[in-house]
């Protein structure tokens, strides 16, 4: 079982609700606030992508859902900066900030474009792909975190246990399963695979439609036809 | 398969208490407040520089946007050459453009056709390509969308006014790791000699997530 984010297939959230393509980019000032304060924060390095997900799958389901997005990027954040020691939790009650020895690896105004301009790369190298396109495959059931109970995982619960074949392979990339919790990169041959929607949902909604998910080798096992 | 890590190696948030024991609990409850509060301490203990917020809000509010994901497209349907390379490798093409980084490093096109049309979401969370089209809109990030996409993608595209026409399949692609997906929309009729700037007045940022069509000439 996952976590309260793993939210495809469920039912009862409503319609969705379009927004004009030239709405704002951030609704309101404190969004893009929140926004940077969470990309700068992420420049101390002392935390991966993978890691700052967890951190926001991990609020409790209760939080999870009052939040709107961004207060869960603000909770998330808060919560990863006291757990990795960045600041404690007097100092966000309101204790009087002592001084890091982070602050040599602060993000400056003038490096930002740049920061934003590399990105972080997932590919690594590793080693040759189990499967080739057309395969048949099987994803593990249940899906979970198979190294730490509750860890971070990304085979959506509704695609756990589904029959599905292999499109194509992306290469070899950080495993998050591994890479939120400080356990290493460990990478592994990614694929994007197939799944016929009757397959995930019992019926499907229009004939042919499919699902596509980007899985890691160790969330699939052969198929059977 | 390894034995699961002791708990001294493995770095776990303080999960699975009471909400009260979440650290982030001991900020303001005002969301406003919450970011302005966590901006303070970060600032004065040095950790974070409120320039570089201001670039970083600037970058995204300004500067990429979908706007960049509507030339690529636009080049794709003036010139057949750059669409095939840009089906087969999304991730140089659009980098040649200046179109890389953040949530971008690694890109696949998907095309459209009378046959497939192809939707994007994030179950999990909100993974987006953010050189090619900005930061999401409200709705991508909703729970509604999120958990719906998968299981009904036509009557979502219902809550968008769109249609799909008769034979078409509908391939939903979750965007579970670090592959961005740019949809290829079909390019409408009554364009045939447009120049790529006029192409792009056609491409909107819904047709590039598969929510939307391109816009028709009028």
């Amino acid at each position: 079982m996952t976590r309260v984010h793993d939210m495809g297939g469920r039912f009862g959230d409503g319609p969705v609700r379009p927004e004009p393509e030239d709405a704002p980019v951030f609704a309101t000032e404190w969004h893009g606030r929140a926004l940077a304060v969470t990309l700068a924060s992420g420049a101390l390095g002392q935390w991966t992508l993978d890691a700052s997900r967890f951190a926001r799958e991990s609020l409790s389901p209760a939080d999870y859902a009052r939040f709107s997005y961004y207060e869960k990027w603000m909770a998330g954040l808060a919560d990863l900066l006291v757990a990795k020691g960045v600041v404690t939790r007097d100092e966000l009650a309101g204790a009087a900030p002592a001084p890091s020895e982070l602050s040599a690896r602060r993000l400056p105004a003038e490096k930002v474009a740049a920061v934003l301009a590399s990105g972080g790369p997932t590919t690594r190298e590793g080693n040759a792909p189990r499967f080739v396109p057309g395969d048949p495959v099987r994803t593990i059931r249940p899906s979970r975190n198979t190294r730490v109970d509750g860890g971070h995982t990304r085979l959506p619960a509704y695609a756990a246990g589904a029959k599905g074949s292999v499109l194509r392979c992306h290469g070899s990339h950080v495993l998050p399963d591994t890479n939120a919790h400080g356990l290493g990169e460990a990478p592994e041959p990614l694929y994007a695979v197939a799944f016929d929607a009757a397959e995930l949902w019992g019926q499907a909604e229009g004939a042919g439609d499919e699902v596509i998910l980007d899985l890691w080798e160790s969330y699939l096992e052969p198929g059977h036809g | 398969m390894p034995p699961p890590a002791s708990s001294a190696n493995i770095d776990a948030m303080p999960h699975d208490h009471h909400d009260h024991d979440h650290p982030h609990a001991l900020l303001p409850p005002d969301p406003a407040l919450r970011v302005k509060a966590l901006e303070t301490l970060l600032t004065a203990k040095g950790l974070i520089d409120p320039a570089a917020l201001d670039e970083i809000i600037d970058t995204y509010a300004h500067k990429i946007g979908p706007q960049n994901g509507a030339r690529v497209v636009a080049m794709a349907w003036a010139d057949d050459n750059f669409r095939r390379r840009l089906l087969a490798d999304a991730t140089g093409v659009c980098a040649e453009l200046g179109f890389y980084g953040r949530q971008g490093e690694h890109v696949v096109a998907v095309e459209n056709t009378d046959e497939v049309h192809n939707i994007v979401v994030c179950t999990l969370c909100s993974c987006y390509p953010w050189p090619l089209l900005g930061m999401p809109p409200g709705w991508y990030k909703s729970d509604a969308y999120r958990a719906r996409a998968v299981r009904e993608p036509r009557a979502v595209l219902a809550d968008f006014g769109m249609e799909l026409t008769e034979g078409q399949a509908v391939r939903v692609w979750d965007s579970t790791a670090e592959i961005r997906y740019l949809v290829l929309p079909q390019r409408p009729e009554g364009t045939e000699g447009w120049d790529v700037d006029r192409l792009m007045t056609c491409v909107t940022r819904d047709s590039m997530i598969g929510t939307g069509l391109a816009r028709v000439p009028a």
